[in-house]
């Protein structure tokens, strides 16, 4: 068996301006490579929190990292990240946006990696709009560029904070179906924090369930599903009973937030 | 298929006006703008003919004209222009170049900016004409002294807009860079500086405009050359055409360095619109 991608070993943070604000009790956990980890919590739990730590983009207070068997501190180009909001460059274009990460890293941007953008543009319903705005698409297309400027590196571990919390629902269960289709094509590592449970059953491998602040991981809860996943799988009993279970997870260490399973689709 | 009809799409959203009718615009706007000056010569020349003003109170824009004429055909002129472009190239040039190294530093230290800004505004409340004397004592009066007083108001404008533009740069794509491992180079070229152009755009053209204030105030102070100086030198004898000519001549370099920035914020900012 191949060793696992990620390790985090008792990560924690607190926050100390002003009143100290313990955001994050340590926790441990590891991903397998080619997984989809679903991380749910209600909000304050600090899942963004262990997002940025596990991206090297915040310091952990205390404990260790280690990806793909190196010590883990600082961002690294193998991890791809997919943050909320979308965080596209207005004055790129879509085709410039996207080759953005490979002109940060490599200096020089080939007519290779940009035949190779053009196709995954294409791949992904983006073809013809390359010398596009991002101000001229709509918001589920511009996730879309997004996603494509981090398949573009080739990440080893594809970390997504929320990616489609902000998108209608017809186009977030649209993405969710392309983003399994091309995690299964790529044999990526995903690990998404996301607000609605049904996304996190339709999507994972297992679930990571964050108590309420300080966070603290509950429990992991493996979802059985077999792949490939489909929306009608979301009217069965045993997602509805994975969904259930969770429910209850979130519910027995507050409320406060977590959506009722379906309305989120 | 599917990907065609998007496209039109867009087509839709912004769409694209036939030329001719765009430059009917274009000329429409112009000719308003044409219009509304040639009425004011108009009103001008018919209010000297009507009250009968001597040259010195106010002379007619024939007047002013032919004066214009005499100078530029005696090719004094030239070198007064000269010497007042000379200050506004060399005044914007340090001002707003400091006004950027500084403003990308505060910008990027609120604490720093909290520290320097009572000096920054206490120097701004002092009055221009106040602080040119004194310039001029310590520079002399050639072009040293024009050139720091010019950059001395330029300065403020693009300062604060400077701050501002980088204080707008969006959080998210600083941590875009940073996952990136991006160097400070690559984030201040591919970043900040785009983030904070429209802003800094924007300051600068007040700083243009200003230069030309701070050219002629300099000027005003103890000078031999300089369209300031002319109109010092033109109410000195009552040669009131000759002020006229210098201030024509300031306006229309006024109006041409804003028009710059204009075409710069057309050319850079295109993804604005």
């Amino acid at each position: 068996m191949t060793p696992p991608i990620f390790v985090a070993d008792h990560i924690s943070k607190k926050f100390v301006d002003g009143r100290p604000l313990q955001a994050l009790l340590p926790v441990s956990f590891q991903i397998e490579a080619g997984e989809i980890v679903c991380l749910v919590g209600p909000s304050g739990s600090g899942k963004s929190t262990l997002l940025r730590i596990m991206g090297g983009l915040m310091a952990s207070d205390g404990g260790a990292m280690w990806f793909a068997g190196q010590p883990h501190r600082a961002p690294n180009p193998a991890i791809g990240f997919v943050f909320q909001k979308t965080n596209l460059m207005p004055w790129r274009t879509v085709l410039q946006n996207i080759l953005l990460p490979l002109e940060v890293q490599q200096k020089k941007v080939t007519d290779a990696d940009q035949g190779r953008a053009t196709a995954l543009l294409a791949a992904m319903g983006l073809g013809g709009f390359e010398e596009a705005y991002p101000r001229q698409l709509s918001g589920g297309m511009n996730q879309r560029v997004v996603l494509a400027r981090t398949l573009l590196q080739q990440p080893r571990l594809l970390l997504m904070d929320e990616p489609f919390g902000q998108l209608d629902a017809l186009t977030r269960e649209r993405l969710n179906l392309e983003l399994l289709r091309l995690q299964a094509a790529e044999r990526m590592t995903i690990f998404m924090v996301t607000h609605s449970i049904t996304e996190a059953v339709l999507l994972a491998d297992r679930i990571f369930v964050l108590s309420e602040r300080p966070g603290r991981l509950a429990e992991q809860v493996v979802v059985g599903l077999p792949r490939p996943r489909t929306l009608a799988m979301i009217n069965t009993p045993a997602f509805g009973a994975v969904a259930l279970h969770i429910r209850g997870l979130i519910g027995e260490h507050g409320e406060r937030e977590a959506e009722p399973t379906q309305s989120s689709f | 298929m599917l990907y065609n009809m998007h496209e039109r799409q867009i087509e839709l959203r912004q769409p694209a006006p036939a030329s001719w009718r765009r430059w009917l615009r274009w000329l429409g706007g112009h000719l308003a703008a044409l219009v509304a000056v040639g009425g004011a010569i108009v009103l001008w020349a018919w209010l000297v003919e009507w009250q009968q003003y001597p040259p010195f109170i106010l002379p007619s824009p024939a007047r002013v004209w032919q004066k214009f004429g005499e100078m530029a055909s005696a090719g004094d002129l030239w070198r007064h222009i000269g010497a007042t472009l000379a200050a506004i190239a060399g005044g914007l040039a340090v001002g707003v170049g400091a006004a950027f190294s500084l403003g990308y530093v505060l910008g990027k230290h609120p604490r720093l900016e909290r520290l320097a800004a009572p000096y920054i505004v206490a120097s701004q409340s002092i009055p221009i004409v106040a602080v040119a004397p004194l310039v001029v004592i310590w520079l002399g009066s050639g072009l040293a002294s024009k050139v720091a007083v010019t950059a001395l108001i330029t300065f403020f404008p693009a300062l604060v807009a400077t701050v501002v533009g980088i204080r707008s740069v969006d959080p998210d794509l600083v941590d875009l860079m940073r996952s990136l491992r991006a160097t400070r180079g690559q984030i201040l070229w591919k970043l900040e500086l785009p983030a904070a152009l429209p802003i800094v755009l924007g300051g600068l053209k007040l700083s243009v405009t200003l230069a030309v204030v701070g050219a002629v105030v300099g000027e005003f102070m103890g000078a031999s050359a300089g369209l300031g100086y002319l109109i010092s030198l033109g109410r000195g004898i009552l040669d009131t055409p000759l002020m006229f000519v210098a201030i024509g001549l300031l306006v229309g370099i006024a109006q041409a360095l804003y028009l710059t920035v204009v075409l710069l914020e057309n050319r850079l900012l295109r993804w604005q619109r």
